[in-house]
């Protein structure tokens, strides 16, 4: 058995496949002349342009799977690669020494990462390893020498001294079922890429881990934090039970895929997805979506320098729509302020930002930047059954402006001779108070609401969810916040319009058959959480569902109702 | 010259990710851009310089614009500190 840290849970087992990497090492040779000097710069900068490029190469072209987390790791990857501090300390030895840039580099690259390895703090200590990974990329192509692509088998452990944002970011992640490393710790980037992606992992398993051989059997359990090389038959049968749980879960969930979503007593109910991006289509509909429910739009104006024009909008829509195969897809138009601010359009700080200038108040303030999102999105209806929601509308009159500027919109692309879907459906979130309660009226104006629980309830019960000391009051099972969701659906039916709900709500199992006694019978979410809420709909009936919500809505507290509930799961 | 000091808001301090931002927003300006924590002060174009900097959450540093556009670059400077930062 190995020792480590466990940094990202769950138990797996597989085949070791063994990382072992090339250190660069100083080779001596020393240059001759003034020439040989400048030359040698000029291959410095060369190497340093040649490993950035590369890095924009894997950006462009794994940017609809890399999470923000990932990005952000590749963007200050370009950063560190171009530091002119580096570039000034290199050139000084390559003068100063004339020794060639290669061992300049190596030098330099030591003292830096001994400085990282000796400060008092465990992240920084943590990004030594990230400047290991930039020298490795610069000497790359100082030495033009190509690093290994690796092919996996299907559940393999990865074994390595420590893994690089290079490293994962170019692994096909697929068949990958665990991590190990001789080094690391929580804040390492083995640790955030396996927690990202749900891959157990254990790291600082220290010098053990060299006597793993490719093709070892390993049993990995990152919540302990431990790992067995070619365990015998006592451990193995301990694992096995917990192994075949596991198995018999994810079979379950296979098997769950292709079934449609009704209940015992024969109602259709409808699971989408909610989702920011092409790249997390294909999940969402391996765990049984039958549509993209939330499509967030603020990843489009995220971590760039300036808004994206009408033509770029235009090409991440249609992607959406021509991925989504004639399946719905409601679009969430741009939501940002509050707490997500870009950097290159200035809003102010606010005091209160959940209650100021954000989503459909900045788009009616600024009609220019929402009808290009809003022409964008046209254009690219007549690829797939797009549809269009409106976030935080507080009354009528906003659906009004609004839609006044979509009709702007469509008829500016008439004029183009452009084609668009002109019977769009338009719908709007029901996230603030004044929006549900008045449901009745809203509803005449649009043809589907969307319950955004995650606001409605903050804003329903006055709790900031963002503020750790108050978030027991956060609390979805409020019979105040039931009553008002309750409403909103009861309106909807009264006015024949399609109603689903997008918010954490919808994906809670905990819910599901009292939303569904309420008339609720569109639910969207993550795509990891449908198939637990598609177990629940199978397994039960609308009648009994019915007199869930009956006897949930005479109840005083939110304790009694959560009990309750989970009598009834 | 406009100098002014700044309280760290990230608990995590000036890390990789801050740093990067911070270093895009400076090389939208003209001007010289420097920050100094205790006695060390370095030039606002290199993460190397800012990490070694080792900027600890709740640490207060100090930044120093010089040039033509340094209301500019100020102006974006404070909202970087003051109100993105705590969100990096």
């Amino acid at each position: 058995m190995i020792n480590g840290v466990g940094v990202s849970p769950g138990i797996t087992i597989g085949r070791a496949f063994v990382i072992k990497k090339n250190q660069g090492k100083i080779n001596g040779r020393l240059l001759n002349n003034e020439a040989e000097i400048l030359h040698e710069i000029k291959q410095f900068d060369l190497a340093v342009e040649l490993a950035t490029a590369e890095i924009q190469t894997i950006k462009t072209d794994t940017q609809t799977s890399l999470n923000e987390e990932e990005s952000a790791i590749l963007e200050t990857q370009i950063e560190l690669i171009g530091d002119p501090q580096i570039r000034e300390d290199v050139i000084g030895k390559i003068n100063a020494q004339k020794i060639n840039a290669s061992d300049a580099l190596l030098q330099v690259l030591d003292a830096v990462v001994q400085l990282f390895e000796n400060m008092d703090d465990e992240y920084m200590r943590a990004r030594s390893s990230d400047m290991k990974d930039i020298a490795n990329r610069i000497f790359k192509h100082l030495n033009k020498t190509e690093s290994e692509v690796h092919r996996f088998e299907p559940n393999t452990i990865i074994i390595a001294d420590d893994l690089a944002p290079s490293d994962t970011i170019t692994m096909d992640i697929r068949y990958i079922t665990g991590f190990a490393t001789q080094t690391g710790s929580k804040t390492s980037h083995t640790a955030i890429i396996a927690k990202a992606k749900g891959i157990p992992a254990i790291v600082n398993c220290g010098q053990k881990i060299y006597e793993i051989r490719n093709n070892d059997v390993i049993i990995l359990d990152g919540s302990k934090g431990i790992l067995f090389v070619n365990p015998d038959e006592n451990v193995r049968n301990q694992y096995q039970a917990v192994i075949m749980d596991y198995q018999k879960h994810s079979e379950e969930l296979k098997l769950l895929k292709d079934k449609t979503a009704i209940t015992l007593d024969g109602t259709r109910i409808t699971l989408s997805g909610n989702i920011s991006e092409a790249g997390e289509m294909d999940s969402m509909f391996n765990h049984g979506a039958e549509g993209v429910g939330l499509l967030r739009t603020e990843m489009l104006f995220m971590d760039r320098n300036q808004f994206p024009d009408e033509d770029e909008q235009f090409e991440f829509y249609k992607t959406i729509a021509l991925n989504a195969k004639g399946k719905p897809v409601i679009i969430r138009t741009i939501d940002i302020g509050g707490d997500k601010s870009l950097p290159y359009f200035n809003l102010p700080a606010e005091l209160n930002p959940f209650l100021g200038y954000r989503a459909i108040r900045i788009c009616l303030d600024r009609p220019d930047l929402f009808i290009t999102q809003l022409k964008a999105i046209l254009r690219a209806s007549v690829y797939g059954g797009l549809k269009i929601m409106f976030p935080m509308i507080s009354n009528l009159s906003e659906i009004l402006e609004a839609k006044k500027i979509l009709e702007e919109a469509k008829s500016s692309l008439t004029q183009q001779n452009v084609n668009f879907n002109a019977d769009i459906e338009v719908g709007i979130m029901i996230e603030i108070p004044s929006a549900a309660i008045t449901a009745d009226i809203l509803a005449r104006e649009v043809s589907f609401f969307s319950i955004g629980t995650n606001d409605l309830c903050q804003y329903i019960l006055a709790v900031d969810r963002m503020n750790e000391k108050i978030s027991h009051l956060y609390d979805p099972f409020n019979p105040g916040v039931l009553r008002l969701i309750s409403h909103v659906i009861e309106q909807s039916q009264k006015h024949n319009i399609h109603v689903g709900m997008c918010g954490e709500m919808a994906a809670d199992p905990l819910a599901t058959q009292l939303l569904m006694g309420m008339g609720l019978k569109e639910f969207s979410m993550s795509a990891t959480s449908i198939p637990a809420v598609k177990k629940i709909i199978l397994s039960n009936n609308m009648e009994k569902a019915g007199e869930i919500c009956s006897k949930v809505m005479q109840m005083n507290s939110s304790a009694e109702i959560i009990s309750y509930l989970e009598q009834n799961l | 010259m406009i100098s002014k000091d700044y309280i760290i808001t990230a608990p995590l301090g000036l890390h990789a990710r801050p740093a990067t931002s911070l270093i895009r927003l400076a090389k939208n300006y003209k001007s010289a851009i420097s920050l100094k924590k205790g006695e060390k002060t370095i030039r606002l174009n290199s993460m190397l310089n800012i990490l070694s900097l080792n900027v600890k959450g709740g640490e207060t540093i100090s930044v120093f614009i010089e040039g033509e556009d340094e209301q500019a670059a100020s102006a974006n400077i404070d909202q970087f500190f003051i109100t993105e930062l705590k969100n990096l």
